[in-house]
């Protein structure tokens, strides 16, 4: 299973790699960052898109779209 | 678990001054990106311009320099000349490359220097205010435009690469954009070949690449996708035009 990781603090809550994953795992934070903006959060067990919510195969596939799409280069994946 | 996605390494670790979902962002990385593939790092001059992107020397992490507002393609042919081991790319808004720096930008090409040129066209003035560019479409508000660009008054929205792909020193010309990953992609190869036509001495490359504005196009950075995907696109056909 991929996975990725947010640097929370440079993220200014574009919301851009929200709406490229294909499996809805980006979420916004309700935390504010040091930015004072709310940053995305990956969340692989909870899915935002609803027709796709909890479906078995509904984990990070790693394609990267979400880091390929970032503004501010806040987004590692790993597969 | 194998790390398949991370900051290029000529992408400095710090966090840029551009507003959210600013397009420079991902055209800074795509640059560094492709520097890295190349591996000319050590080798590479990059000219800022004046604009929103006046300080890509704080974010690339290799050799830059800055020009006056314009003549980024000046400077560059000076370095070029002086320096021809290195490899040097102007980085230019619209503003600078189509407004103020037409007339550098015209003959740089028509010499044939040996150079790329990356130009990011967002059809407005970011770093002023958003007023009214050279580039700016039919119809389009901005500040210096507040009922839309009317072509009896203002003129047409200039299409600098088609111009300069009438001229014999030109070898390649691509127009690009950012709307969505796939087209990111592409935007990368594009950049990849200018680079590569370089390095083997084919001549002037100038890649264009449609960028989104959501501060000054009053719009939510999804929406300034779209509107580059469905409107912007219409004025600026995407694809190789030279």
């Amino acid at each position: 299973m991929a996975k990725i990781i947010i640097e929370r603090d440079k993220c200014k809550g574009c919301l851009l790699c929200v709406s490229v994953c294909p499996k809805g795992l980006i979420i916004v934070d309700k935390d504010l960052n040091q930015k004072g903006v709310n940053p995305v959060k990956f969340s692989p067990l909870v899915s935002r898109i609803p027709s796709k919510a909890r479906q078995v195969n509904d984990e990070c596939l790693g394609c990267s779209l979400c880091a390929i799409m970032c503004p501010d280069c806040c987004i590692e994946v790993y597969k | 678990m194998e790390k398949i996605f991370s900051r290029p390494k000529s992408l400095r670790n710090i966090s840029t001054h551009y507003c959210p979902g600013c397009g420079h962002g991902i055209a800074h990385r795509l640059i560094a990106g492709v520097v890295d593939e190349l591996g000319i790092r050590d080798k590479v001059i990059a000219i800022a311009p004046v604009g929103c992107a006046v300080l890509a020397y704080d974010y690339w992490d290799f050799d830059c320099t800055e020009a006056a507002h314009g003549r980024a393609l000046a400077v560059a042919t000076a370095i070029k000349r002086v320096r021809p081991q290195n490899i040097v790319f102007t980085y230019q808004g619209d503003g600078d490359l189509a407004a103020i720096g037409t007339n550098e930008t015209i003959h740089a090409a028509n010499r044939g220097e040996n150079l790329t040129v990356i130009f990011i066209n967002n059809a407005v003035y970011g770093m002023t205010g958003g007023q009214m560019a050279p580039t700016t479409l039919l119809g389009q508000k901005t500040a210096t435009s507040p009922l839309g660009r009317n072509a009896q008054r203002e003129g047409y929205p200039l299409k600098i690469s088609e111009v300069l792909s009438q001229l014999s020193g030109v070898k390649y010309i691509e127009r690009t954009s950012f709307y969505s990953p796939q087209e990111i992609l592409k935007a990368k190869r594009a950049i990849k070949l200018a680079f590569q036509n370089q390095i083997e001495g084919i001549g002037f490359s100038l890649v264009e690449i449609l960028s989104p504005c959501p501060t000054y196009w009053d719009m939510s950075p999804q929406k300034a996708m779209e509107w580059i995907a469905n409107i912007m696109i219409k004025e600026f056909p995407l694809g190789r035009i030279k």
